[in-house]
């Protein structure tokens, strides 16, 4: 009996490490599977302790994977999964069951990098349902290489292709992608250190940290389909609330699905997806030939707003 | 690499019109099992090039695929199972693919393709 409750004070302890969100624990260790089955001998308070279990199991072990740290392959070239890589698939597995729902045929991710995320794009929405396909580039040799290693480690396929975002793509690709991720270079840099060759072209994002990221999205909204998704990490100084307008032009809604501060730099993962509202608008604001409405501008203001005077209120709290 | 990814490259090089498909140069296949998924089949079906996923997969060796295909035909296992077969089982490991206009040669290399472009292709 004393071996039983110091197991379950031990579930509990880690039951609350793990709610204390602490992405270390999160994406280094799998979660151990078994845990000690009851003896014989059955008492009301061992069933009741069982149900507690049970109920702490339901409300707090992962029922699916995510890619293993220590299964993520590594070079000197190759960018390695840090706060922004955990902040995209944190957000992938806040929108499980949406993914799940969405039942995408065709996955990209432009940027592999180390493959962390693609892998666990893979290993989320695992194998039921009417299976996906995976597509992942980099314009970094070693990237692509690394991933077909993280990959192949966590038994799961991607197709890669080493280019520059979806060159060679572009044509057949077109209208076919239901889910793209993309973890751009989004640091603000000189403009001459972009597209350079090795590690620096998964960081290096020119002014403003927007040079890749305004040549991606034209290109990811040539290659979602009509019911795609983008998810795409941003830092503060990318100026989100701009991107988001200028996708609103091209016709997409936009969510926050993570916000999330770190010591150096404040992230979000947004979420994109083609909207009819928006689309209306998108019509409007050419035959106006305005850049974006009043009403329009508000709408994708208010998100960033709210949150921000929300994060300074909670800092303030706490 | 997978007959289903070659189906959805194309050179674009500068000046190239049409791009696709790119002629295949093998050295090297390979073959890994993959789940059957019906479903997926049903869904990829009407994404794929017919003719030049035919050909790209007589290139590879492998020349059971009917020369023409329909939708009516996803109702046979057998077909499905070939398709299953060419699309996602065979792998390119080694070779290359060469753009039908220029005669520009990308290269496989450990079933990756290189479709990077030199700055006079741009």
């Amino acid at each position: 009996m004393a071996t039983k409750v110091s197991n379950f004070s031990d579930l509990i302890q880690r039951v609350a490490a793990s709610c204390h969100d602490s992405s270390q624990n999160r994406h280094g260790d799998e979660e151990d599977e078994n845990e000690t089955e009851s003896e014989s001998e059955e008492s009301e308070e061992q069933a009741k302790d069982e149900e507690d279990k049970e109920k702490y199991r339901v409300l707090y072990k992962m029922p699916f994977r995510i890619a293993q740290i220590r299964l993520v392959s590594s070079h000197p070239e190759v960018y390695e999964p840090c706060d922004d890589s955990f902040a995209l698939v944190d957000a992938l597995m806040a929108d499980r069951n949406n993914l799940l729902e969405h039942q995408p045929t065709l996955c990209m991710e432009v940027g592999c990098g180390s493959g962390y995320i693609i892998t666990s794009l893979a290993l989320i929405l695992g194998q039921e349902g009417p299976g996906s396909h995976y597509i992942a580039t980099d314009i970094n040799p070693h990237a692509v290489w690394i991933t077909s290693e993280t990959l192949a480690a966590h038994g799961v396929h991607a197709e890669l292709i080493n280019t520059d975002i979806a060159l060679g793509l572009e044509k057949r690709l077109a209208g076919l992608v239901d889910v793209m991720v993309v973890n751009p270079p989004y640091v603000p840099t000189p403009e001459d250190e972009v597209g350079c060759e090795g590690i620096a072209s998964a960081w290096a994002g020119g002014e403003n940290g927007r040079s890749v990221i305004d040549k991606i999205l034209p290109i990811a909204d040539n290659l979602l389909s009509d019911k795609g998704w983008l998810y795409m990490v941003t830092l503060t100084a990318n100026n989100p609330s701009e991107i988001c307008l200028q996708m609103r032009e091209r016709g997409y809604a936009s969510r926050i699905v993570i916000q999330r501060s770190t010591e150096e730099e404040s992230l979000h993962v947004i979420k994109f997806w083609q909207d009819l509202d928006a689309q209306e608008d998108a019509k409007q604001m050419a035959t106006t030939n305005k850049t974006a409405s009043a009403r329009v501008m508000e709408s994708v203001l208010s998100q960033f707003s709210l949150l921000s005077s929300w994060i300074s209120n909670s800092s303030h709290s706490s | 690499m997978r007959l289903l990814t070659h189906n959805m490259l194309s050179s674009n090089i500068k000046g190239v019109s049409n791009g696709f498909p790119l002629r295949i140069e093998v050295e090297k296949v390979i073959e890994k099992h993959v789940d059957f998924n019906a479903d997926f089949l049903r869904n990829m079906f009407p994404k794929i090039e017919w003719k030049a996923f035919v050909d790209a997969a007589k290139t590879i060796g492998y020349a059971e695929l009917p020369e023409e295909a329909d939708s009516s035909m996803l109702d046979s296992d057998e077909f499905l199972n070939k398709f299953h077969h060419a699309l996602l089982e065979l792998h390119l490991e080694e070779g290359g693919l060469v753009c039908p206009e220029t005669g520009r040669r990308f290269p496989v290399s450990k079933g990756i393709p290189n479709m990077l472009l030199h700055e006079d292709e741009v």
